[in-house]
């Protein structure tokens, strides 16, 4: 009882920060969540069947694809795939995530890879850079932004027709929320560049590739861009140095040569 | 419940899991080139921005060439906002008083 006396105010404390840094995502995920519910509910799933696609998959947008896609009577490895593709952006984000996670143990980690969304990258990775933010409570963020999107998705299979569309401007809320996190991300020129450059690659690739592969395309290009960019300015920093510290080096030689004679 | 969406629903579990799980458990600060380090660092920013930025300017399923809609009109005074005042709370709260106004009046 001691023990667990000493621990539960601490873990109430993470409890809460990771709660708390949650908002935005859970607000954001109502109204989608209950969109979704509406839609798959209208596909013939049942509110324990959507439920358990959201427990399961916890991934909106390729839940929306699957749902339409099965309504439409497409195959399960077709559904399967695309799934996969379209989540598959889930990958960068893990790896920009692994350098900040630190080393919860190998079933921490499992547990919190299961809550890697857009949405929680997002805000867990700005966490991360300000300091101050623990995996324990990065994994309570991912678990109360699942139990929101669960939550909200089961309910609308329920009785999503009628909640009212739209009150509150509540759709622009995860919109908001990325417009914010892109602002914290704006570290410097190179990252403001990268930032245009993945934009503009983004949407020339949106308005020509079906689905969304065009966010990993152009993620994954203007990074790479960015990285050219950044060596390419070392190279040029190093070379005036170098050259700088010959010159110096020259001075010194001829200082020495004067006191020498 | 119907044991052939459960499978269905696992199996999609399973891809889209481990994509998520894999660079967790196998990439680690030691032992990863510098220019991968680099890369990985400018990686959030263009996520963020490939996410935004499409959902902005089009819509429809294929997309379409969208500009001024209210959710992009919108997003100039939050993204000044933000700039601004660095505050989530206040971004997430004005951008959806704003869209809200914005859906009402155009």
């Amino acid at each position: 009882m001691d023990e667990l006396g000493k621990f539960s105010p601490e873990i109430k404390h993470i409890l809460a920060r990771g709660i708390k840094a949650s908002w935005p995502i859970c607000l954001g995920y109502i109204p989608i969540g209950l969109a979704f519910g509406v839609l798959a509910q209208k596909a013939g799933l049942s509110p324990l069947e959507i439920g358990l696609m959201s427990l399961f998959v916890f991934a909106g947008s390729s839940q929306f694809i699957a749902v339409s896609m099965m309504g439409s009577g497409a195959g399960f490895l077709a559904i399967v795939l695309t799934t996969f593709s379209v989540n598959l952006r889930h990958l960068l984000m893990s790896s920009s995530l692994a350098r900040y996670l630190g080393h919860p143990g190998r079933r921490w980690v499992s547990l919190f890879a299961y809550g890697v969304t857009d949405e929680s990258f997002a805000v867990n990775l700005t966490k991360f850079l300000e300091g101050d933010w623990h995996w324990r409570e990065a994994l309570v963020l991912n678990h109360t932004a699942n139990l929101a999107w669960i939550g909200s998705t089961v309910l609308g299979g329920v009785g999503g027709r009628f909640i009212p569309e739209g009150a509150f401007g509540i759709d622009y809320a995860l919109t908001a929320m990325f417009l914010c996190l892109l602002v914290f991300q704006l570290r410097g020129k190179l990252f403001v560049l990268t930032a245009i450059l993945s934009g503009v690659f983004s949407v020339v690739l949106a308005l020509r590739i079906p689905g969304n592969s065009h966010i990993v395309i152009a993620s994954m290009l203007s990074a790479a861009l960015g990285v050219l960019l950044k060596r390419g300015h070392l190279r040029i920093r190093k070379s005036q140095s170098k050259a700088g510290a010959a010159s110096v080096s020259n001075c010194t030689h001829s200082e020495r040569d004067r006191y020498e004679k | 419940m119907r044991s052939e969406y459960i499978l269905l629903f696992a199996a999609m579990g399973l891809v889209t899991y481990l994509p998520r799980w894999l660079p967790l458990h196998y990439l680690s600060r030691k032992g990863l080139p510098p220019w991968f380090v680099d890369w990985l660092e400018l990686i959030p920013v263009a996520i963020l921005s490939a996410l935004l930025f499409p959902d902005l300017l089009s819509a429809g399923e294929p997309r379409q060439w969208t500009p001024l809609t209210p959710g992009l009109i919108v997003a100039v005074p939050t993204f000044i906002f933000a700039l601004k005042t660095r505050s989530l709370a206040g971004t997430v709260v004005l951008g959806m008083a704003l869209f809200w106004a914005a859906e009402k009046i155009l």
